[in-house]
């Protein structure tokens, strides 16, 4: 069936209208648009382009060559992916039994118990890695008052090695984890427990049955967030780590200020950045299956 | 799956209280084994705290609730062996349909073969066989809601419990569903016990309706008599639609505005409503049969639903009565027009009177 001429009023005025709207709204998202591509893309780009120039400015691949021929980088790759994924770990087995805690408190006490976790969480990343610094060393608070107490008679070595940096890290990363996974958990309809409990199963079948599958989300998305962050993570190995950890924010850091190589940095980095955003497309795939296996959850 | 024994249900002194407001105060009630019992009221009434103390899932102050000989009041939810459906169905989202259904069988560790057998017979039950490797998001409302009973009934509870179980369902599915599950209740036989809020789906489905409000039991009965025999005036104002006339008594003489009524039979003493219900008045075109009580009045306002038309007719002392009449062609209403006087018939039988509340 044809439309005649005569059943389009108004046609041009409407078009005109919708196109006038869109791109309004283009124009609203513009300074987002643009603050993006200068502060992100552009820099981005110049350091990649970087990352493929000799120190004498010709086009080479002698960064990565390096990367690949030397062992200590590899190494260097290796420590960064051990510890984002001892701290991930760490992380899920604190967090996973806080925010289970949280989710069946009364909203009040939830929201004040929520302010124990949050409230470091807004204090200086600096303070804190400083304030484990305090804690953690020779003859700091821990070591002093443990061999008071007699529970070991020699300091331990609790700082400038793997273990500093795992404390620290796990302390700060903890927040990142729990909030998204409460979210996940507040959301498991109490129905659905009672529901399992109706039809015959005890707290704990419960528990395994219904509740931690459905709070798996939350908790991939809450580790996916924590392990990311680790992996670009500096200030807190730097100074808990005493040198003995070594990851590859910190190989950026002094090659630019030792050793002024921006194209060996610039190279690091966008390994660091390849290698991110596969895990990231790697777990959102995973992740994307997993919502269809939670049906509409 | 097979008719099986049912179990009777003995509840007594079952009280429940919130702050200083009863959830339940004093209730008791005996459902009959493998009947179809509905506590209808409004929300707040208490009937889903009712529901939920039989589910385990509210603790009452005190009192007992018995399934067949024994005590089950402080059993935990999960011992209780009662099937139950809810209001928003509680599907586990991350199941199939048959994993859904064949859960309680897995937690009783029915064998395989077994389980697999049980849970297509429910599904076939609840016309949906076939559907088991659905996921939960792919079904509609209606097929959840099927979803969900067969999973109430797949391990063969004695007792079955429905929380407002079609509340979320459209009006037409709403009412194919009713006399689905009245048909499988005949064919399964398991006492239920039924929520609802809808007085139109209580008298619909149930054996007996128990009428719950502010925690209390108000009347316990078949459908027929809680709607023709209302015990009070919560009652009548709850199911159905009623007009109240205030009626003066005298002994067992009941008069309104000066005129005797023929009635049925008196409560006992005390003042005296009586109940008008707007379908059990009659336009008068003729002289009344010797049984009938005539109210006149003038016409106020007409409203045509199609099915019937509804008249609002102001009597002589200025109350107004409501009739409700059919719109088959020669209806008397048909000639009725705002203004007309009309003379309206109420069989003595129909003439229900309640004890008068003072407001």
């Amino acid at each position: 069936m044809s439309i005649g001429s005569e059943a389009r009023a108004n046609e041009t005025v409407l078009l005109k209208q919708s196109r006038r709207e869109e791109w309004a709204l283009l124009g609203l998202a513009s300074p987002a648009i643009l603050t993006v591509l200068i502060v992100m893309v552009l820099p981005v780009g110049w350091l990649f382009y970087l990352s493929f120039l000799a120190d004498d400015g010709s086009f080479s691949l002698e960064h990565y060559n390096r990367m690949l021929e030397s062992k200590a980088y590899g190494r260097i790759f290796m420590t960064t992916f051990e510890v984002s994924f001892l701290t991930t770990g760490l992380c899920i087995l604190i967090g996973y039994p806080l925010a289970y805690f949280l989710s069946q408190l009364s909203p009040r006490m939830a929201a004040l118990c929520m302010l124990t976790v949050l409230l470091p969480f807004w204090t200086s990343l600096l303070v804190r890695t400083y304030a484990w610094l305090v804690l953690l060393q020779r003859k700091g608070l821990i070591n002093s008052w443990a061999i008071d107490l007699g529970l070991w008679d020699e300091p331990l070595k609790l700082v400038h090695n793997l273990n500093g940096t795992l404390i620290g890290m796990v302390h700060i990363m903890l927040p990142f984890l729990v909030l998204p996974l409460y979210g996940s958990m507040k959301a498991i309809s109490a129905d659905y427990l009672k529901a399992s409990s109706n039809l015959g199963a005890g707290p704990s079948q419960t528990f395994w049955n219904i509740f931690f599958p459905l709070s798996l989300p939350g908790l991939f998305a809450g580790a996916l967030i924590v392990f990311v962050l680790c992996l670009g993570f500096f200030v807190t190995p730097a100074v808990l780590g005493g040198g003995k950890v070594i990851m590859v924010s910190m190989q950026i850091t002094s090659n630019i200020e030792l050793f002024f190589n921006w194209g060996a940095a610039s190279a690091l980095g966008v390994v660091l950045l390849v290698i991110t955003l596969a895990i990231l497309l790697a777990a959102s795939r995973l992740l994307k299956l997993d919502n269809v296996l939670g049906g509409g959850h | 799956m097979s008719k099986q024994q049912a179990l009777p249900i003995s509840i007594s002194g079952l009280t429940k209280v919130y702050g200083d407001i009863f959830a339940l105060n004093d209730v008791d009630l005996e459902v009959q084994s493998g009947e179809f019992l509905t506590l209808l009221g409004p929300s707040g009434s208490g009937k889903t705290t009712l529901l939920m103390a039989l589910a385990g899932f509210t603790r009452p102050d005190f009192g007992s609730i018995r399934f067949g000989e024994d005590e089950i009041i402080s059993m935990p939810p999960h011992k209780r062996g009662v099937g139950m459906v809810f209001q928003n169905y509680a599907l586990f989202p991350h199941m199939t349909v048959a994993a859904n259904v064949g859960y309680p069988l897995k937690l009783r560790k029915t064998p395989k073969a077994e389980a697999e057998k049980l849970v297509a017979d429910a599904l076939e039950t609840v016309q949906l066989g076939g559907y088991g490797e659905r996921r939960i998001s792919q079904l509609s409302g209606g097929q959840k809601q099927r979803v969900a009973l067969a999973r109430a009934i797949v391990f063969s509870p004695r007792i079955l419990l429905m929380d407002e179980p079609l509340s979320a369902l459209d009006k037409n599915l709403r009412e194919h569903m009713q006399i689905e599950l009245r048909h499988l209740h005949e064919k399964l036989g398991m006492t239920t016990v039924y929520v609802t809020h809808d007085q139109r789906e209580a008298l619909t489905m149930s054996d007996r309706i128990a009428v719950i409000n502010h925690g209390r039991l108000m009347q316990l009965d078949t459908p027929r008599t809680i709607y023709e025999r209302p015990a009070n005036r919560f009652i009548a104002e709850f199911i159905g639609e009623s007009t109240f006339l205030q009626v003066e008594r005298d002994g067992d003489r009941v008069s309104f505005s000066g005129t005797e009524l023929k009635t049925g039979a008196l409560p006992a003493a005390g003042k005296l409503a009586l109940v008008v219900r707007p379908e059990r008045l009659s336009v008068l075109d003729g002289p009344p049969t010797p049984d009938t009580n005539v109210f006149s009045g003038t016409v106020r306002d007409l409203v045509y639903q199609g099915d019937t038309v509804l008249a609002y007719v102001t009597l002589a002392d200025g109350t107004d009565l409501t009739v409700r009449a059919g719109t088959r062609t020669g209806e008397p209403i048909e000639k009725a027009s705002i203004g007309d006087r009309l003379e309206l018939g109420l069989k003595s039988a129909d003439a229900v009177l309640i004890p008068r509340e003072e407001a």
